[in-house]
């Protein structure tokens, strides 16, 4: 293995050096998934790949300790990339790293180490995880503050608007994400005026939290470069759909794919279904992690397409989750959909979680409940309620607190990035509730 | 003597080591790659011999290291028994030759005297360049251009392209491709191979990305196909 990363380190150096870089970009993440990022000269480059680089992590959201705040940045080689958006003549590349304490242990603020920690667990089990994330965002001009914001155009679903500008950004978006190993799936306008879909292909997990990270800069950098902003606010425009990253999951043994059964009806294994189950009971501790801002929580409303439930099915979009009919009954293609996430959310823990909620079931063999494929929406509270079929968390509050009790997002987290997040996620709660909204101001002022 | 053979085995088999010294070779065991570094001799290895008999994946990590290692012109001989013969297919960048295991100690001593004969008589570098149409590969600087724009890819993507642009025409299933690009168990399984293979396309461009076609339920081929289909 060692020899391996050597030849790794070799491989970066030499295209440093035949490419002519003059920068290279550390990318790591905070808690709350902000993609940081610090740049060294190629000359110090082979220092940072044999031991790391020292840094202050003390206004790094979510890594500050009480004691020493300095730690390490160390390379990750296998995620070298030129960056296709540098200066002609300047290039510069980005490496992700993986945090470390300066004694060289993993640091426990670190989000990637979370999902190295928990890929392992399932690895050891022989199981690899692989995400396949649809993920929305909105185009609108600059924004203004205090002003509503400009969608581009009035367009909607699979739209193809004459002067659509938003193609072509999207066009140029797909190019920059394929050269740095992104491959695209599907792109298209979504329901929502200015609202778009990339859908990416499946990777392992961790490859694709960090593909998440880029995807997210490079949507930005590309809409910044003609003057537009993109944003993955979960519920931008009031009335209309919101942006969700919804998750195709599988988890494979080897080869083969561990969900697919073709002897049962929904092609789905006993093993799959315990995944599902595992989802399903744990998904409102980990909803605070999946959606993690104030305003995830006015996408997860009834009648727009995002989830309200917490219920499976195999073609209900009001569910949590969907088991999608694979195309020529493919062993390989059998999955099942997670469609509660925002792309707000760190995908390191959100990935973390969502694996550990489903090794969950299989360890302890939950049974699924019963497929609820009649329309959620429109049933009351007494008829979900002998369905035995509850709701996601109203609020950030009320998901912060089922959280809190949660000894499974404890374990997958581990208590320095547990407690800090609760701690942060409640200022914001606070800070939040004592706003007075337009919404009152309309609804009171005059009335009372 | 002028230098030292390093002799990869786990432990050197002691007829391996009484051939050696019959024949008046100075040689060393080395149990990795790091070793052969650490205690290579101030006017460098001679030549290296592998054995492939008591642990065949160590033993072709080890020829695959040192013949990336830097500038390495390294003669390599590999030991390899009767049922592994199959596993030289497709490394031919790995060795310089091969014998048998029972060796005969006379074939044996006489490969390596012609092998390191050779290695003294042609001391020019390797042929570091592949070239596939309009793709080309430097092995020496890891660089890689499509008509004439460069190429920037991972290294595991370089060494995926590298070898299916090496074997052209060929027809490989993905654990043909793991085994022989990853070179060790990767926990992924071959699925790796098809996100590889699916980057690889992207990054080659809607023009090029044919380069790489799928053979159904088999696996994938680079370049035309030898019935020129």
């Amino acid at each position: 293995m060692d020899e391996l990363l050597d030849q790794h380190r070799d491989y970066v150096l030499r295209t440093v050096e035949e490419r002519g870089v003059r920068l290279v970009r550390l990318w790591f993440t905070d808690v709350l998934g902000d993609l940081k990022s610090f740049a060294i000269s190629p000359a110090e480059l082979e220092n940072a790949l044999a031991d790391g680089m020292t840094f202050d992590g003390s206004s790094i959201d979510g890594f500050s300790r009480i004691q020493e705040s300095d730690v390490l940045a160390v390379p990750d080689p296998d995620t070298f990339e030129l960056i296709p958006w540098s200066e002609p003549g300047a290039a510069e590349a980005r490496v992700f790293c993986d945090i470390r304490s300066l004694d060289g242990d993993p640091f426990e603020g670190d989000p990637r180490q979370v999902l190295r920690r928990t890929v392992k667990a399932a690895h050891d089990q022989g199981f690899t995880f692989y995400i396949a994330p649809d993920i929305e965002f909105f185009y609108f001009e600059p924004p203004v503050k205090g002003e509503q914001p400009q969608p581009l155009d009035q367009g909607g679903y699979f739209d193809l608007t004459t002067r659509d500008a938003a193609g072509d950004l999207r066009k140029e978006t797909i190019r920059k994400l394929e050269q740095m190993s992104i491959p695209v799936e599907y792109s298209f306008h979504e329901d929502s005026p200015s609202q778009q879909e990339i859908d990416l292909r499946h990777t392992d997990a961790l490859t694709m939290a960090d593909s998440v990270m880029t995807f997210r800069l490079i949507v930005k950098e590309v809409a910044a470069s003609q003057g537009v902003h993109a944003t993955f606010m979960p519920k931008p425009l009031g009335g209309v759909q919101g942006s969700g990253m919804h998750l195709h999951m599988s988890l494979f043994r080897g080869d083969e794919n561990a969900f697919y059964d073709g002897d049962d009806p929904h092609a789905l294994s006993p093993l799959a279904k315990s995944f599902m189950a595992g989802l399903l009971v744990h998904a409102a501790e980990i909803t605070a992690i999946t959606n993690q801002t104030v305003n995830s929580y006015k996408r997860l409303v009834p009648g727009f397409e995002a989830p309200v439930h917490i219920s499976w099915a195999r073609n209900n979009r009001s569910g949590l989750i969907r088991v999608p009919i694979a195309k020529k009954g493919n062993p390989l293609a059998t999955r099942i959909e997670y469609r509660s996430p925002d792309p707000a959310c760190n995908p390191y823990l959100a990935f973390s979680l969502l694996l550990a909620a489903g090794m969950r079931g299989i360890e302890q063999g939950y049974a699924l409940p019963e497929e609820a494929d009649a329309n959620l929406f429109e049933m009351d509270d007494a008829a979900l309620a002998k369905l035995g079929i509850a709701q996601l968390p109203q609020s950030l509050s009320d998901a912060l607190n089922t959280m809190e009790q949660s000894e499974l997002v404890h374990d997958v987290l581990g208590e320095h990035i547990f407690e800090w997040f609760l701690r942060n996620k409640r200022r914001e709660w606070r800070d939040y509730k004592t706003h007075v909204s337009q919404f009152e101001l309309d609804r009171y002022l005059r009335s009372v | 003597m002028a230098s030292m053979l390093a002799v990869f085995a786990d432990p050197v088999a002691p007829e391996l080591a009484r051939s050696l010294d019959l024949a008046g070779y100075s040689w060393k065991g080395v149990a990795s790659a790091d070793e052969a570094a650490d205690s290579e001799p101030a006017a460098g290895w001679k030549g290296a011999i592998v054995d492939c008999t008591t642990d065949p994946e160590g033993a072709w990590t080890f020829a695959r290291t040192i013949r990336k290692s830097d500038g390495s012109q390294l003669n390599v001989l590999v030991l390899v028994g009767g049922a592994q013969v199959g596993d030289l297919e497709l490394r031919d960048d790995l060795f310089d030759d091969f014998c048998l295991w029972p060796f005969h100690p006379t074939e044996f001593v006489a490969r390596l005297r012609h092998l390191l004969w050779s290695a003294g008589d042609t001391p020019g570098p390797r042929v570091d360049l592949v070239e596939y149409g309009q793709l080309v590969l430097n092995l020496e600087t890891y660089q890689a251009t499509i008509a004439g724009r460069p190429l920037d890819m991972t290294y595991m993507e370089y060494e995926l392209l590298k070898f299916l642009a090496q074997n052209p025409g060929k027809v490989f299933t993905r654990e043909i491709l793991l085994s022989r690009v990853w070179g060790y168990e990767y926990y992924g399984g071959a699925r790796t191979v098809d996100v590889h293979i699916r980057r690889l396309r992207a990054k080659l461009g809607e023009e090029q990305a044919s380069l790489i076609a799928t053979v159904r339920s088999v696996g994938y081929r680079f370049g035309q196909s030898r019935w020129g289909s």
